[in-house]
């Protein structure tokens, strides 16, 4: 029961900072509109999107990239809970957490799982304002894609613990984005379909085949349509636990992470 | 009877730097102890390593007779924490920090509601529940730091030099708001400050830390006389590398 309402208390905080920032909130939705609603309409005549799984007919561009925008959305959401992590180091609101009395990793967990609810309030969010400009997936899919929108949060929120547990100072937090934020979107099959991407380059296909953030929006994909694809949950789900295993140990006392400071 | 904190041999280091030098004491349960020491003698390093957030590798740290590493559960059970930093979240209210603070020790439901108005009232602060912290002003915030460290009722308080930052008058108040802590709720305090006068000479234990080691422990007079000084308020300059060292 303790360990229900801990997770409770930090999903709630996590929820209630999210709100109070109100900046956080908008920029985390304009993002994606944007690129829906301007970069997809303009490469909608310059993009045609061939028949593939999951897909059963033509999509037009902005279909395609949906998921795409939608893992976006959480990439941006767990690198923004990561620094937020780096900052409560910094100022100290981390060390309330730490004194609990629950086991470290199990707080850790609960933190990562608090930035999964966020990141899940925001994707679903962007989905409706999505549909209301007709960029739709089927009706349940929007059901469907939830465990996938889940597997992909363990994945890139596993990533942000990580790069918090790495990273000494807030000032180092452009270098991610420059290194980790950009590459894993546009090395991805988020933009265009990987066989489109090897048409111009097979270094660039190859780069984008080895990032874990392409299985994350290919799950994110056929999930939407309701269907599993077994490669990308097993990516997904095997780099996602290895980065949290790797980021529990980077916060456990004896590596003594706060020291550092 | 057991030891509300007993630290016993406690060495650290950061590279080569040695923080801490075999640091041993103990504070009684109910009692108000001062940790004593000018800037840079190691009390925040004793600090962090009672508080667990990294572990001690030499000696050991028992919080009523719980050791810190082995059952870290039940120690920082009992352990209630003012850190030096205001550590509140600003964008949330008074009653939302408390209630995340009792939360993160299982607490949950109707009893927390009981539990922020007993600690908001005890410091004067019950209408002030539904204020944003960033409201406050320094010596509030201070008062709602310690109102959430006692959410779970802990036996033991440290504060790391919780009067930082405020005025003389607030300061005065807040040193005196935990001696009451101590009197009447029977909380053992461990007080961590460089501020000499923050101490009531005839009640409070005092270890007098310096350069990483305990260079005296006992009441005021003992320590007066272990270390040579003529008063309280001269007590680092008769430290063997002289004031700030």
């Amino acid at each position: 029961m303790k360990f229900l309402i801990c997770l409770k208390g930090i999903i709630w905080r996590e929820l209630l900072r999210f709100v109070s920032q109100r900046g956080r909130f908008l920029s985390a939705l304009v993002r994606p509109l944007i690129w829906l609603l301007v970069f997809a309409t303009g490469f909608r005549a310059a993009l045609g999107v061939a028949i593939t799984p999951p897909y059963e007919t033509y999509i037009p561009y902005s279909i395609y990239v949906l998921p795409g925008l939608a893992a976006m959305v959480q990439l941006f959401n767990a690198m923004q809970s990561s620094l937020s992590m780096v900052y409560d180091r910094e100022m100290g609101s981390m060390r309330v957490l730490l004194t609990s009395p629950l086991p470290r990793w199990y707080l850790i967990l609960c933190k990562l799982l608090a930035g999964i609810v966020v990141s899940l309030a925001q994707v679903y969010a962007f989905f409706a304002i999505a549909w209301l400009f007709d960029d739709q997936a089927p009706g349940l899919g929007y059901l469907t894609v939830m465990p996938a929108l889940l597997a992909n949060g363990i994945l890139l929120g596993g990533l942000g613990l990580l790069l918090s547990s790495l990273i000494r100072q807030l000032e180092n937090f452009a270098g991610v984005m420059n290194f980790v934020v950009f590459p894993m979107f546009f090395l991805s099959s988020g933009l265009y379909p990987l066989w489109k991407v090897r048409e111009g380059s097979d270094l660039v296909a190859d780069l984008c085949a080895l990032n874990p953030f392409t299985y994350g929006v290919e799950l994110i994909r056929f999930a939407l349509y309701g269907q599993v694809d077994q490669m990308s949950l097993a990516v997904v789900l095997g780099v996602g636990g290895m980065l949290t295993a790797a980021a529990i140990i980077a916060y456990s006392p004896s590596r003594g992470l706060i020291r550092r400071k | 009877m057991t030891p509300a904190l007993e630290v016993s041999g406690v060495s650290y280091h950061f590279g080569s730097r040695q923080a801490l030098d075999d640091v041993s004491f103990s504070v009684g349960p109910a009692c108000f102890t001062a940790l004593l020491g000018p800037n840079g003698a190691g009390k925040t390093t004793l600090f962090s390593l009672a508080t667990r957030l990294f572990d001690c590798k030499d000696g050991w740290i028992r919080i009523f007779g719980q050791d810190l590493r082995r059952r870290p559960g039940p120690a920082l059970a009992r352990l209630g924490v003012v850190f030096q930093q205001s550590t509140l979240d600003l964008d949330l209210t008074v009653a939302q920090n408390l209630r995340y603070a009792a939360s993160l020790h299982g607490l949950g439901g109707r009893e927390v509601d009981a539990r922020i108005e007993r600690e908001l009232n005890r410091f004067g602060l019950g209408d002030r529940s539904h204020e944003k912290a960033r409201q406050l002003n320094g010596g509030h915030r201070r008062r709602i730091e310690i109102a959430r460290a006692l959410m779970h009722d802990p036996a033991l308080l440290l504060l790391d030099e919780a009067t930082v930052g405020l005025d003389v008058p607030t300061r005065r108040q807040l040193v005196a708001e935990v001696h009451r802590l101590c009197r009447e709720d029977g909380i053992a305090v461990l007080w961590t400050t460089h501020l000499v006068d923050e101490l009531d000479p005839d009640q409070d234990r005092v270890v007098l830390l310096h350069r990483g080691r305990v260079r005296a422990a006992g009441s005021a007079d003992e320590v007066l006389e272990a270390t040579g000084a003529a008063a309280l308020d001269r007590l680092f300059d008769a430290l063997p590398e002289g004031p700030g060292a």
